[in-house]
């Protein structure tokens, strides 16, 4: 509709803005009640706007030609991780406070070297036959690693036996429908809970182009992305999953990659073909994580301290904000 | 009359609580004492009947009779039973004496299966409880769609092979990995002979370091130097003799890889001795390529 222009109200000092000038009043489409001929007149106005758009990339384009050498750099295009809102509790490389705290977190018995990983994959009961075929795989990927059934055991329970057996993460994989859709990893002389919900579980048979199968080395860890606090503590979650020492030989590598809060598990064998070249090929299953709430202590759903959880109210409402 | 209500409901005309399956007729009036539509069983169609039913936990024995049946509001009388299973059943018995023998036995058919139920329900609540999540299917799509979009925008390969290098460049690798003509010049500086182990030491402190200053722990050391991994070199270096030295290692290797992973200590002590081979055979090699 046509706009009219008002003289900008403020001090009487200066002379009243320049009245705007009325052209004919346009309609907006959206007013025509014929639907037929509201949709082309849409449509018209569509094409319009592609031309118009056409327009003004070719000239931009020719004067970017014309200009040459000194043309202005081309503008970066927004990406949703360049437009993400700023998480201020994003790590700085240098932080002294996140070096101590993690110098003294539950983690740090790990990194110091004093214990050696070992690690119990269990799931939900009665497991189906993909569950179980994916717990077997993921026990090869995973050195010092053991499955074991469920068969309706309470996780309370397992736990003290687990600690008291020298195990330090337990693996609890939930399944629903046949297919494993959850993930709980539990740090275990009470170290935090991480429930995470998984997606796109593919099992070794059905990645295409998969090499052989993982050997006994100990494969490498790469954490990508994880940059939060948050990130940070999940990150040494997973990579005190692994022990220390990863074997070179065996040219195997686990990825943990956080795109956008959602971290996908890649574990491939590489090969260095030259110094500026690198072969990869997938073995190994691979699934994708979402982090759904973190824990402080083990497993305890009703009487647990939570540090993080996600509630989808208030940590969704923006599409930029991510929190891992 | 009964024979006129069953005449009526039972057979020929509708009644609401009659449910019909293909082999069997049930009845879902609240009163009845089997569940199923029949004659002896329908609470409408007997002037004088009785059902057990449990509230809360606590079973009650319900009895009609004819008297009655001109005051809908006190047609159904209610007994408490005692928790106790064999009193219970005694005062069932003492309850409905001079009762026709089916309802009798029926009613105490349906108290002891009420009754266990009730043990079973106790038990249940002590273990586990699976506490179902119902999934909301837009929320379910949305963060499908979210994930494709951040798979693709993730690169992973690209991602890793780029991480890869990186570890390359920073000597994570240590000597495993032979590229004369690499970028970082400044580390065959500090020794001629890359196959030597004693730049190991020097190496292993490097990487140290390296490890340490990093933000993300990635839970790696530099190993020993680890000859089985020449056959991994597929480079071309300077010279033909040293391509001649990789094919020979490669083909010698291959037949190892398999058994690499079992036999670890002894392999290691094993190529560098064949490297000193290697320097002795070149000039056989040369003068057969000669």
């Amino acid at each position: 509709a046509g706009e009219g222009g008002a003289p900008v109200p403020g001090d009487g000092a200066g002379p009243p803005a320049p009245q705007r000038v009325l052209f004919p009043p346009t309609f907006s489409v959206s007013e025509i009640k014929n639907k037929q001929r509201r949709h082309f007149m849409f449509l018209r106005w569509k094409q319009q706007q592609r031309k118009e758009k056409l327009a003004l990339k070719k000239k931009r384009r020719k004067e970017r030609e014309a200009l040459g050498d000194k043309a202005p750099p081309k503008a970066i295009p927004k990406t949703i991780e360049n437009q993400r809102v700023y998480d201020e509790t994003t790590v700085d490389p240098n932080d002294e406070e996140v070096a101590f705290d993690e110098a003294t977190d539950e983690f740090a018995p790990y990194f110091n070297r004093q214990t050696v990983p070992k690690i119990l994959i269990t799931t939900s009961d009665r497991p189906r036959g993909r569950t179980v075929r994916f717990c077997e795989q993921l026990a090869t990927v995973i050195p010092n690693s053991h499955v074991y059934y469920r068969r309706g055991l309470a996780l309370k329970r397992i736990i003290p036996q687990c600690i008291a057996r020298d195990f330090t993460d337990l693996i609890v994989i939930n399944e629903d429908r046949k297919i494993p859709n959850g993930l709980v990893l539990s740090h275990l002389p009470d170290g935090p809970t991480a429930h995470f919900r998984m997606s796109s579980v593919r099992l070794r048979k059905e990645i295409k182009r998969k090499g052989k199968e993982p050997t006994e080395h100990i494969p490498e860890v790469i954490l990508n992305n994880f940059t939060t606090r948050l990130g940070h503590s999940i990150g040494r979650m997973f990579a005190a999953l692994f022990p220390h020492n990863p074997q070179f030989i065996g040219r195997q590598v686990a990825t943990f990659h956080n795109q956008r809060d959602y971290i996908f598990f890649r574990f491939h064998r590489y090969i260095f073909k030259s110094e500026k070249k690198v072969g990869i090929q997938e073995l190994g299953p691979r699934f994708t994580l979402k982090l759904r709430s973190l824990q402080k202590g083990t497993f305890d759903s009703k009487f647990g301290e939570y540090e993080w959880i996600h509630k989808r109210r208030e940590m969704d409402t923006s599409r930029r904000k991510f929190h891992l | 009359s009964p024979q006129v209500v069953w005449s009526m409901l039972g057979n020929r005309q509708f009644c609401s609580y009659k449910m019909t399956t293909k082999t069997q007729n049930f009845c879902r009036n609240e009163y009845n004492l089997t569940g199923l539509c029949n004659r002896s069983s329908c609470p409408l169609a007997n002037s004088q009947y009785a059902t057990v039913r449990e509230e809360k936990g606590r079973c009650y024995l319900y009895m009609k009779t004819i008297e009655r049946a001109a005051f809908p509001r006190r047609l159904w009388e209610r007994v408490l039973l005692s928790k106790n299973y064999e009193k219970a059943l005694e005062e069932i018995d003492e309850n409905l004496i001079y009762w026709p023998r089916f309802i009798r036995h029926k009613c105490k058919q349906r108290f002891t299966k009420i009754t266990q139920y009730l043990i079973r329900i106790r038990k249940l609540t002590l273990k586990r409880q699976r506490k179902l999540v119902p999934l909301r299917r837009k929320i379910e799509r949305r963060e499908n769609r979210r994930e494709e979009k951040a798979l693709i925008a993730a690169q992973l390969d690209n991602a890793i092979e780029k991480e890869l290098l990186e570890r390359l460049k920073q000597d994570t690798y240590g000597d495993i990995y032979n590229f004369p003509i690499h970028a970082f010049d400044k580390a065959l500086q500090q020794q001629e002979a890359e196959s030597e182990s004693d730049s190991d030491a020097e190496r292993e402190e490097d990487d140290d370091e390296d490890v340490d200053k990093r933000e993300f722990v990635e839970a790696e050391d530099s190993e020993l130097s680890d000859f089985e991994d020449m056959d991994k070199l597929e480079t071309s270096s300077e010279e033909e003799q040293e391509e001649e030295e990789e094919v020979e290692k490669k083909a010698s290797h291959r037949k190892w890889k398999g058994k690499t992973p079992l036999k670890g200590p002894a392999r290691r002590k094993r190529p560098y001795i064949e490297i000193e081979y290697e320097e002795e055979t070149e000039p056989s090699t040369k003068t057969k390529a000669a």
